[in-house]
């Protein structure tokens, strides 16, 4: 089904340039949802159902409305005046570009090692929530239990960080 | 070009789509949004490898991009809160403006 | 005949399709179910719209609208020909793109929910193994929709209606998820169809429903009471609150875009009745062995219909929260109540059969509730009714 990995290749790469061209910061995190959930579809068309899901829950669902509050507290939405790119922004693009023409040099240099020109596997694999929880609980328990600790660093820190300043001197 | 270059590539693209960004805009909270892009096309890196890779039974690119999206969006939560912070003490988000050390 | 009507729909979809061809088939299956919610639950909506406006008026000592047709029967197509024909102003402020993407965005989000609903004995529309994620994902997605509308409209009443919304509802999500994971740790699986699999076994004649047990009586009220919160229904309104913000975020809208966000409202509300029905009150199954002839869907639609009576009813009942109340509810007191509740399911697991565990357990949600009811909400030192006369 290739029309459909063009389509949302091109859904995700539109979502990602309109992110970082538009002028308008409020349309530019509504471009990064599109972005996000580009992505998504692209992880279920893997039969990574588990990540896609994830993915619209956390990033869709979350970090989406987490930029947008960001945006809409700092009065991000006004244009400055000196337009939005910075003095220097030929040499972030040429850096840019050098960094995208070594990876896809990489990547169709050593097609030649990749799975054939059949691609896929003979069977797709299945990656059912109980294998997942499986694996969770068993061989990536430690991860879990680190990322729980982060989570939890994470959220104090965010609300200290963002607590108003005469409320931080209490 | 087999699907797994396919996926590689638009993973490349979006990368480089995000770190475009986050080198030329002016405004602290796009430069976070950039690099959410670039998190993001280093998941569907992963994704891709787990699935075309040569033993997907294992589960370690879907592990590895659950934990990824786990730690990406406590990043974004402590990065967002820091630009609410720098916007309350400097009243702009323009990185352009905060060159100095002073204040 | 009776396993036939049960199947009624089943049949009646393997019919129309065996007319095609066989290439097409799969497609147009997929097509005929989609087609069937899409016309199942707007009439739905219609008919709980005209039971909330009689049964608030009744609630409130009037009748409700009761000249369209006999006891107002035809109020439904009268909203509907009014919002067709009502002018769509769009203020020329307003960021036009996003302020007509938001309803169309909030129906099609809404509607994607049903897709993974166990409405009968085999007529789920999709079989997915994470189907509760899946779920879950969707009505996370809701959000964003509410926050488009506001900030498009370049109104400060809306964006405060829209930012008083979105935090709602993000804090009420976490409680949701919460107590369906509690239904999760006892069935083994994330997949619906099992959920209710799982409930639809009968001990001297009474079902296995999750709300039977100590910690399924308390996850589903607290799923129901973030499920009202979710969707912005009294007493948790104060986004759309018409006393207090014109109306909330949706100011701006007229016309057939006010009819969309109503839809959406109103569908989103019977599609989380319907998980809640799925999770906790056993989905199609019959409530006692002997019903069992009745077809399933009867049974799931009338839980539908029934949790929305009661949502009529706490819209009728109960004075609307303030917003910091609202708040501090959620994360002071659901919340923590949500994670007792799965310690609460794992012992209710671990101790096995017996009255021990039904004694041990209720024991101490009901100890939780009490204490934290006394000590964690601030009470400000209510005491006897004081009245103060102007002099």
């Amino acid at each position: 089904m290739e029309m459909i990995f063009y389509g949302l290749a091109a859904l995700t790469l539109a979502g990602g340039l309109a992110a970082v061209l538009l002028k308008n910061t409020v349309h530019c995190a509504l471009a990064l949802t599109v972005a996000f959930a580009g992505l998504a579809f692209q992880f279920l068309e893997l039969d990574a159902q588990f990540a896609g899901f994830a993915q619209i829950l956390v990033y869709v669902g979350a970090v989406a409305i987490l930029v947008v509050f960001a945006i809409l507290l700092t009065r991000g939405s006004e244009t400055p005046m000196d337009g939005v790119f910075s003095r220097t922004w030929l040499a972030g693009l040429a850096i840019a570009a050098a960094v995208f023409a070594v990876l896809s040099w990489a990547v169709l240099g050593s097609t030649r090692a990749l799975p054939g020109p059949g691609g896929a596997p003979a069977a797709t694999p299945t990656a059912t929530v109980m294998q997942i929880g499986n694996a969770l609980m068993g061989r990536y328990v430690l991860p879990l239990e680190i990322v729980a600790l982060l989570l939890t660093a994470a959220l104090i820190g965010a609300v200290i960080v963002a607590m108003h300043e005469k409320a931080g001197s209490l | 070009m087999t699907p797994l270059a396919g996926y590689l590539l638009v993973a490349a693209l979006l990368f480089a789509i995000g770190l475009a960004g986050a080198l030329t805009r002016r405004n602290a909270i796009l430069v976070l949004i950039s690099i959410e892009l670039m998190l993001n096309a280093a998941n569907l890196n992963l994704i891709a490898f787990w699935r075309y890779g040569p033993h997907p039974e294992a589960l370690t690119g879907m592990m590895f991009a659950i934990f990824s999206i786990a730690v990406a969006a406590a990043e974004a939560a402590v990065g967002l809160g820091l630009v609410i912070s720098i916007y309350r003490h400097a009243h702009t988000t323009d990185i352009d403006l905060m060159n100095r050390m002073k204040g | 005949m009776i396993a036939n009507l049960d199947q009624i729909f089943v049949l009646l979809k393997q019919f129309v399709i065996g007319l095609l061809p066989a290439s097409w088939q799969p497609a147009a299956g997929v097509v005929l179910c989609v087609v069937a919610i899409i016309c199942v639950f707007p009439a739905l909506f219609a008919i709980t719209v005209l039971l909330e406006r009689k049964g608030l008026g009744r609630m409130q000592n009037r009748y409700g609208p009761n000249r369209v047709g006999i006891f107002g029967i035809l109020q439904p197509v009268a909203d509907g020909i009014k919002s067709l024909t009502k002018e769509d102003l769009v203020p020329l402020s307003a960021d036009a793109v996003v302020h007509f993407i938001a309803p169309v965005f909030l129906v099609v989000v809404v509607f994607m929910g049903y897709a993974v609903l166990p409405m009968g004995r085999n007529m789920t529309l999709v079989h997915l193994d994470a189907a509760l994620l899946f779920y879950f994902a969707i009505g996370a997605s809701t959000e964003l929709s509410v926050f488009m509308a506001g900030w498009s409209s370049r109104n400060k009443y809306s964006l405060l209606g829209a930012m008083r919304a979105v935090a709602q509802m993000i804090s009420y999500e976490v409680p949701l998820l919460m107590s369906s994971v509690a239904v999760v740790m006892i069935t083994g699986s994330l997949s619906l169809d099992k959920i209710v699999a799982a409930q639809n076994q009968y001990t001297w004649g009474l079902p296995h429903w999750y709300i039977f047990t100590p910690w399924g009586f308390a996850g589903f009220v607290m799923f129901a009471i973030a499920a009202t919160a979710e969707t912005n229904r009294s007493p948790f309104d104060l986004p759309e609150g018409e006393s207090e913000l014109v109306a909330g975020y949706f100011t701006e809208y007229s016309g057939f875009k006010f009819a969309e966000f109503f839809l959406g409202e109103y569908v989103g509300m019977l599609s989380i009745s319907g998980l809640g029905t799925t999770l906790f009150l056993g989905g199609w199954s019959a409530p006692l062995a002997v019903l069992g002839w009745v077809p399933s869907w009867f049974w799931f639609f009338s839980k539908i219909m029934l949790s929305m009576c009661v949502y009529i009813w706490l819209r009728g009942t109960l004075p609307r929260l303030r917003q910091d109340q609202l708040m501090n509810f959620a994360w002071k007191f659901v919340l923590p109540l949500t994670l007792l509740n799965l310690f609460v399911t794992a012992l209710w697991r671990f101790m096995g059969d017996g009255w021990e565990r039904w004694v041990v357990c209720s024991a101490i949600l009901v100890l939780a509730y009490v204490v934290m009811g006394r000590t964690g909400m601030h009470r400000d030192h209510l005491g006897a009714r004081r009245y103060r006369y102007a002099d």
